[in-house]
């Protein structure tokens, strides 16, 4: 029972994690809470699809439909994450001095609230797959006997919850003029996290080579497996033995979707200074 | 969108070259063999057999490898290339008794 809890903790931390930090920062979008509903509902409606067909996933791409799969969702989701930077950016400001035009706030908004829903979704969905997979492996060998390792399943679902709330009510005390970019600067460093990850299932694939793996060793010094690297893993992507196209994923992640933020900032002001002029 | 298709057309060049290929069966929750060998400094692939009717999930943090295995079904991990030493291995969904380590030499 309790193996069942630490194994689905370690597939809804990551996931709750992704929600808790995305819901601060987006606590000021008209009509959030609906969207992450939505996110989660559709997540986990896709899990289930995907796990049903995960057979057929597994047989595309001469066997390695899964890598391929997993490294997809992934880079979808860094696009999603970097589509939000980028539009907090521009329009962060106004959202978060409450905008006078509540109208033009909710236009705007709901093209955010569509990109919230697909962040989360996908999060859902991909640790979803998985944890459904191993629950019906258990439901159908365990019989009767598998009710106390649901148990523990329920029990680690709880848990991930609780610290993916813990971290988007610890968000919520940041002050707000330092709140957008704490949000955006841990938005930032989760995409390009993802970004090594797709690349280490590109990897896996053998589709891309690794190129010097690993680059470092740290493993003695900070364990991924351990709950600070696990941590550090999911949050900022930390590799205790990464591969060096991990870290070009990774790098070139932070540098298009930082610039991308500068320059979607940028034209804002010079719009207001020509008003004010 | 345009990268990966390019990925997906590049697929049959990539599986070309062939890889030495290394069996393993999982059954009963557990691996056999326990111990697998390969030469260091090359690209192998390890075939995975999961005769259980369970899924399972070869998980390897040593490996940097992890993938789940349907029940009743064969899937393909490509390892290397690797330096001399010992890579442990596991099933994640039966770690109590799924454990394994490949030895590079």
């Amino acid at each position: 029972m309790f193996s069942t809890a630490v194994i689905i903790f370690r597939e809804v931390l990551e996931a709750a994690l992704i929600i808790g930090i995305v819901a601060a920062a987006t606590r000021t979008v008209p009509g959030r809470n609906y969207w992450l509903t939505a996110g989660v509902l559709s997540g986990l409606l896709g899990a289930g699809i995907v796990a049903f067909f995960a057979s057929n996933i597994a047989d595309r791409a001469g066997g390695m439909g899964q890598e391929l799969f997993n490294a997809i969702v992934l880079g979808l989701a860094v696009v999603m994450l970097a589509w939000h930077n980028i539009w907090m950016s521009s329009h962060g400001a106004e959202l978060a001095k409450n905008a006078r035009s509540v109208g033009v706030a909710i236009s705007d908004g709901r093209s955010e609230c569509s990109v919230l829903l697909v962040i989360v979704g996908l999060a859902v969905l991909r640790e979803g797959s998985e944890a459904t997979l191993f629950l019906y492996g258990i439901a159908a060998s365990e019989g009767a006997g598998a009710i106390p390792m649901l148990t523990g399943g329920l029990a680690g679902l709880l848990v991930g919850v609780v610290v993916g709330y813990a971290l988007y009510a610890g968000l919520l005390r940041v002050p707000m003029r330092w709140f957008f970019a704490a949000t955006g600067m841990l938005i930032l460093f989760l995409a390009a996290g993802m970004a090594s990850r797709s690349a280490h299932f590109l990897i896996q694939a053998d589709l891309l080579p690794s190129l010097a793996a690993p680059v470092w060793d740290t493993s003695a010094l900070l364990s991924q497996q351990s709950m600070f690297g696990t941590l550090l893993h999911i949050l900022v992507g930390y590799e205790d033995k990464p591969a060096g196209m991990q870290l070009i994923f990774y790098v070139s992640a932070l540098i298009v979707i930082s610039l991308g933020m500068k320059w979607a900032g940028r034209p804002r002001n010079v719009d207001k200074k020509m008003v004010s002029a | 969108m345009k990268y990966l298709l390019l990925l997906i057309f590049l697929l049959p060049v990539c599986a070309v070259g062939a890889e030495p290929e290394y069996v393993l069966v999982i059954q009963n929750h557990k691996f056999e063999p326990t111990e697998i060998k390969i030469p260091a400094g090359k690209k192998i692939k390890l075939q995975i057999q999961n005769k259980d009717s369970t899924p399972e999930e070869f998980h390897s943090d040593d490996l940097k490898r992890e993938k789940i295995i349907l029940g009743n079904k064969t899937a393909f991990v490509h390892l290397g290339p690797l330096s001399p030493g010992r890579y442990k291995f596991m099933g994640e969904f039966h770690e109590s008794t799924a454990q394994g380590v490949v030895v590079v030499e």
